[in-house]
């Protein structure tokens, strides 16, 4: 197990590095020079110098890597050029508000396809599971971006049962900040909902056929022992890797429903930044974000470990 | 990213069982039980191919009606999908507008119709990407083992670390967003996947009789792996690039609501629905956001379950894909 995490780990050191070090190029692919970008055509020769400067942009290729690789591992990712906010705390501020988005839309995801796969798979294919399989089916063809506008036009433009907008912190005053978060939080849950029943469903179905469910059941079981501690423990561990899976699109769905709900999260901010081509920002939202994507991935496969250690044997 | 699922597959003899593809077999008996008669199941019954059923019929008509209206808009008699009508805006469907118009006065229909090329495009062009490159490099890397397997392996799981939307955002920031810089990226994010996925396929045939036969009697490497591999990756590498088209449509399409795919006034179903959504266009005209989500809603549901259908058919396990 030692040598399964530390080759894990070490996977994830190199994995990290190949991110920073095309973090680190994203601002040398810019075309000609990145002053002109940031400066604009105008600006005199002797501000684009001092830039270039302090940039250190002067310098050889693999110093300015060091130089940027130091000042970000002591939390300095450089300014906004806009409004010279760090980014380290445009990503402090962000992060609550994604992650709490991230969360919400999970529990309300396993709070749906867990009970529907175990209350299905007792009895596959009678009604309620033709209905429930056609339906998540279908829910897999509902990425973020077209399901936010249609419950914004429905639940709050239609009906006015939450608010098209806004965000208020939770500890401001908890009972608004989850009735704000209600609408971004489903329109992210839908694609989730459906991986994790479809897969706990299969997955249930293959155990219950198991030898050990025949064993339980004819000791006389109840049957909500049965399903939860016998049949729902082996197939846990696969929707634990699939919600890390699940993690990528996760993102992608918080920049959607954050831009469109004008949530003050990361995604919004990393939109804003590329719209008014505040690179900086951008540079340094993509790496954190990137990292933090790879380090969830690593903790995901190091609890795998412990639940489950047949793992480590493949 | 579907290599992780690999992982929870700790019984690797079912896995091969589910890997099986008929008409390629699994053993010798197989094959010469095959060649005699039709496929039997345990209890004597012949085994009918399950049919398709009407939605895959339907999936594939939606599909090749968009194909089809998207490669042929500028044949067909559709409004110019840029042209503001000053004196009917934002109008309901009706005989002169069949989707209604837009604020700015444009058809609805014609730009639908028209924005359909930039998901298509994206989506299949960035999968042959994917096939071309990943897909050759899997099925030699798979056959042949060795150093290069270790190392291209090994790559494509660094890769794969990556969250694709973070870099795909981050490249199209500082490369700047057009249809040919975004269908580059897909494809080349694809490469990884194409390859992890033919290559584990082509592993699994690489050590089968029939290509230790072809072997013995002095095939060629590159006869083995065109004429005996090749043809039993194909259900595999079908399935998985269907899928695989319909995430790249949901990247391009959150790249374009973000405003960062291709520029307006140009359309896409992505950047039309957000027009849909902003400055309170869901109040005034909903149409406008409705038509183009309904048509990617339909769209990635038939290319899903096409995919489905054909996993199915081909007997591919699903948490293999």
């Amino acid at each position: 197990m030692a040598k399964y995490l530390i080759r894990r780990f070490l996977q994830l050191l190199v994995v990290s590095f190949v991110i920073s070090v095309l973090v680190f190029m994203l601002v040398h692919l810019l075309p000609g020079d990145p002053t002109t970008q940031i400066l604009g055509a105008n600006d005199t020769a002797a501000n684009r110098a001092i830039l270039l400067k302090q940039l250190g942009l002067n310098l050889p290729l693999w110093h300015q890597y060091t130089i940027w690789l130091n000042a970000a591992f002591h939390g300095n990712l450089g300014t906004s050029y806009l409004n010279h906010e760090s980014v380290t705390h445009i990503l402090a501020t962000g992060a609550p508000v994604s992650i709490e988005l991230i969360l919400l839309s999970q529990i309300l995801a396993f709070a749906v396809a867990i009970p529907l796969a175990l209350v299905v798979s007792r009895k596959p294919n009678r009604a309620l599971d033709n209905i429930s399989t056609t339906t998540t089916f279908g829910l897999l063809a509902l990425p973020p971006f077209v399901v936010a506008p249609i419950l914004v036009a429905v639940f709050a433009v239609g009906l006015g049962w939450f608010p098209a907008t806004g965000y208020v912190p939770f500890n401001q005053s908890p009972a608004t900040n989850l009735h704000d978060m209600v609408l971004p939080a489903v329109a992210i849950t839908a694609g989730s909902i459906a991986v994790y029943f479809r897969l706990l469903r299969s997955d249930l179905i293959s155990t219950l056929q198991q030898d050990f469910i025949t064993m339980a059941r004819s000791k006389g079981l109840s049957n909500r022992r049965i399903m939860w501690r016998h049949a729902f423990r082996p197939s846990s561990f696969s929707l634990l890797a699939a919600a890390g899976i699940n993690i990528g699109s996760l993102i992608a769905g918080t920049f959607v429903v954050e831009a469109l709900f004008a949530m003050p999260g990361i995604g919004y901010a990393l939109v804003q930044a590329v719209e008014q081509r505040d690179y900086l920002v951008v540079q340094g939202i993509s790496l954190v974000v990137a990292i933090a994507f790879v380090v969830i991935q690593f903790i995901i496969d190091f609890i795998f470990t412990i639940v489950d250690p047949r793992v480590v044997r493949e | 990213m579907p290599d992780d699922r690999e992982l929870l597959d700790t019984n690797s003899s079912t896995r091969m069982l589910g890997n099986r593809i008929p008409g390629t077999a699994a053993t010798d008996e197989a094959v010469l039980d095959m060649q005699q008669h039709e496929p039997v199941d345990p209890n004597g019954e012949p085994l009918k191919k399950r049919p398709f059923g009407f939605l895959f019929w339907f999936a594939i008509g939606f599909v090749g009606v968009v194909l089809f209206s998207a490669i042929l808009a500028n044949v067909l008699p559709l409004q110019n999908p840029n042209f503001g009508n000053y004196s009917a805006l934002n109008q309901s469907p009706s005989g002169s507008h069949l989707l209604g118009t837009d604020d700015l006065g444009r058809d609805l229909l014609a730009r639908l119709v028209f924005g359909a090329r930039v998901s298509l495009i994206v989506g299949f062009l960035g999968v042959t990407i994917g096939l071309v490159f990943g897909g050759t490099a899997g099925l030699i890397s798979g056959y042949r083992g060795g150093r290069l397997d270790i190392a291209l392996n090994a790559g494509s799981f660094i890769i794969l670390a990556f969250p694709a939307i973070v870099a795909v955002i981050a490249i199209v920031t500082f490369w700047g967003a057009s249809l040919f810089h975004i269908t580059i990226i897909l494809g080349v994010a694809t490469i990884p996947l194409m390859y992890r996925v033919i290559r584990a396929s082509s592993l699994s045939f690489a050590q089968r009789d029939f290509v230790i036969a072809a072997k013995t009697m002095g095939a060629t490497d590159t006869r083995i792996v065109l004429r005996e591999i090749l043809p039993n990756v194909i259900p595999v590498t079908v399935t998985f690039s269907l899928i695989t088209v319909a995430g790249l449509i949901v990247i391009e399409g959150t790249l374009a609501f973000l405003g960062l795919s291709v520029a307006l006034p140009t359309p896409s179903w992505g950047n039309l629905i957000n027009e849909g959504t902003a400055n309170g266009a869901l109040s005034s005209n909903p149409y406008i956001m409705l038509w183009p989500a309904m048509a990617m809603f339909l769209l990635l549901w038939s290319i899903n379950l096409i995919g489905d259908r054909l996993r199915q058919r081909f007997d591919i396990r699903e948490g293999l894909l």
